[in-house]
């Protein structure tokens, strides 16, 4: 049977492995979340990516042939507005804590895309405001 | 919000998109469309503001709130007849705002997941490179068209000796650069890239003449959505990518279409120059002043058209540089008043964007039902008493029909030499962009109403009241 000052060392240098041990795992944890995100999150494959876009364009190409051609100028305005969801990608730059390059680049790209987006929407509407029937 | 919500949600704005072009259809539902365009958008911006990468708001607000200030009150002021130049403006906003993406990309690509500073997958920075030059090439590009629009150079085309050996190499040299980019990741390179790519943008349009602006503002429509969907594919972001997808798809169209309207291939587009020396030669040349035409007043052809039993309207941009629609319109409602038929042709080119005559005549209220296309009108000047041609020139030479070495041969256009009597408001004998001579000028049935477009039309109305 120990004597109690032994046991009591014993449990002490335990809790000091312990506290490494964590110390360890918060460390590695930190390293995994500074790797390159490959790892874990490399995005859709691109043979996926390219899928979405063959059939966006195909979508386009029979949605755009249906518009009558009298809304062509609309058409360009809307479409100009929409292509402006690259406002994802700004906002995503400028989303960060504190003040970096790509954040000044992001509020850039937020600015000009918001430009677009109000200007696009709000001409297109003018417009086909006026392409109401009239009585 | 876990990945798979927001993948979900940017299914449904891209869903919004293609309703938004699918309302188009047809005028009555579009408006719902563009509804859906809106909702679309707000969906697409809450979604990414939920990500836990967005974390700070402060900046993203002010950006939000001065764009869409300066956006708004814009888009509330524009005068129609100023939209191609707007719409230009616009292009060249996407094109920029798709290059700071890609810059902050380039700094940060650890914010969206495409590897660390120095070591960003090769996939993603291909796409990135590819996305940063056409952003750019589409910024400059639609300056420069912009410019031309407003009038703050000169609408003709600039052509100098070895342009195309020039654009050949600088396209030659932007390839290169877009493997040493990604062999290497340079921010040097990176910075050689957008320089090159906006110079590029810049002298790809410099050729391209005023009466060309419809397929150059269709073709940088369609930049702007291969842009967005460049930064898509770097981003791995499929909202993005279809919406890119649809644009890119969508300008092409209009670029084809404007392009079977002239009759021209888009690479002849493209190369420039179209109407440059032909313009100098016919303003000096012989066959204006040594042939007699007729010319009338606006008492003759109030006269003429009382009288008539149907008249064509064939608009051109002549009457939206004289903003004429609206008393063409009053001209228009005493005719049918007095009993006459009274119809709009619309051909595809005329104006400067797809659809610009369109837009002005129901700016004037006239109905859209009365407003036919080529293809729907073109049999019916045959039967038409008058056709009233109104800033248009080209659109209407029989040459393209009959003489196989004019410069517009082949192009579909308006058969108003068939209409019993040609009236034509036009300000001078000087010919169309396309530098050629209208036969029609000359003819017997054809009657010249010299003047500007609007004042023409306010004396006509003065006349039948």
């Amino acid at each position: 049977m120990a004597d109690p000052a032994s046991l009591a060392q014993a449990a002490g240098e335990l809790a000091g492995n312990a506290k490494a041990l964590a110390q360890n795992l918060d460390r590695l944890a930190q390293q995994l979340s500074s790797l390159p995100p490959p790892v874990t999150s490399a995005g859709p494959p691109f043979v996926f990516e390219l899928t979405v876009f063959v059939l966006a364009v195909f979508v386009g190409y029979y949605v755009v042939w249906r518009v009558t051609p009298a809304l062509h100028s609309p058409l360009m305005s809307v479409t100009n507005a929409i292509s402006s969801v690259i406002i994802v990608g700004a906002l995503i730059a400028a989303g960060p804590h504190g003040i970096s390059f790509a954040k000044i680049m992001g509020f850039v790209a937020v600015a000009l895309a918001a430009v677009n987006i109000f200007g696009g929407f709000i001409v297109t509407q003018r417009m086909l405001q006026m392409f109401q029937r009239k009585k | 919000m876990g990945e798979s919500y927001s993948a979900f949600l940017y299914l449904i704005a891209s869903i919004c998109f293609i309703m938004a072009l699918r309302g188009l259809s047809s005028p009555e539902t579009a408006r719902g469309g563009n509804l859906y365009g809106i909702a679309g958008m707000v969906i697409a911006i809450l979604t990414t503001l939920a990500t836990p990468q967005v974390v700070s708001y402060w900046l993203i607000i002010l950006g939000l709130v001065i764009g869409g200030a300066i956006g708004t009150a814009i888009s509330w002021r524009i005068r129609m007849t100023a939209l191609p130049q707007l719409v230009a403006a616009f292009h060249s906003l996407v094109g920029l705002a798709a290059v700071c993406v890609a810059c902050a990309a380039f700094a940060d690509p650890q914010a969206y997941g495409i590897g660390i500073k120095g070591n960003i997958h090769v996939e993603s920075l291909i796409e990135m490179a590819i996305g940063l030059a056409i952003g750019a090439i589409t910024f400059t590009g639609a300056v420069v068209a912009f410019a031309k629009l407003q009038g703050l150079v000169s609408g003709a085309p600039l052509v100098f000796t070895g342009q195309h050996l020039l654009n050949a190499v600088l396209a030659a040299v932007l390839i290169f650069l877009v493997v040493i980019f990604v062999a290497g990741e340079s921010p040097v390179v990176f910075a050689l890239l957008v320089l090159l790519s906006f110079a590029f943008g810049f002298l790809l349009i410099l050729p391209i003449g005023g009466a060309d602006m419809p397929v150059v503002i269709s073709m940088l429509n369609s930049y702007s959505g291969w842009a967005a969907c460049g930064i898509g594919f770097t981003l791995s972001n499929s909202l993005l990518i279809i919406t890119g997808g649809l644009v890119g798809s969508s300008g092409a169209i209009l670029s084809y279409i404007m392009c079977k309207g002239m009759n021209r291939s888009i690479v002849n587009v493209i190369l420039g120059g179209f109407g440059g020396e032909g313009v100098a030669a016919a303003a000096g040349g012989p066959g204006v002043g040594d042939r007699m035409v007729k010319s009338g007043s606006a008492e003759d052809a109030a006269f003429i058209m009382k009288n008539a039993g149907s008249v064509i309207i064939v608009p051109g941009y002549g009457m939206a540089v004289a903003q004429a629609q609206h008393a063409l319109k009053a001209m228009a409602d005493l005719l049918k008043k007095d009993g006459v038929k009274v119809e709009y042709a619309i051909h595809p080119v005329a104006g400067r964007m797809p659809g610009h005559m369109n837009v002005l005549l129901a700016e004037a209220n006239v109905p859209y039902d009365d407003v036919k296309e080529l293809e729907e009108i073109n049999r019916d000047f045959a039967s038409t008493d008058v056709a009233f041609v109104i800033g248009a020139n080209d659109v209407t030479n029989p040459a393209a029909k009959t003489d196989p070495a004019s410069p517009i041969y082949g192009m579909p256009i308006l058969d108003v030499e068939r209409a019993r009597t040609v009236l034509f408001v036009k300000r001078s004998m000087a010919s169309g962009y396309a530098g050629v001579d209208n036969e029609l000028f000359f003819r017997d049935n054809t009657m010249m109403l010299f003047g500007d477009a609007k004042k023409m039309c306010d004396e006509i109305v003065k006349s039948l009241e």
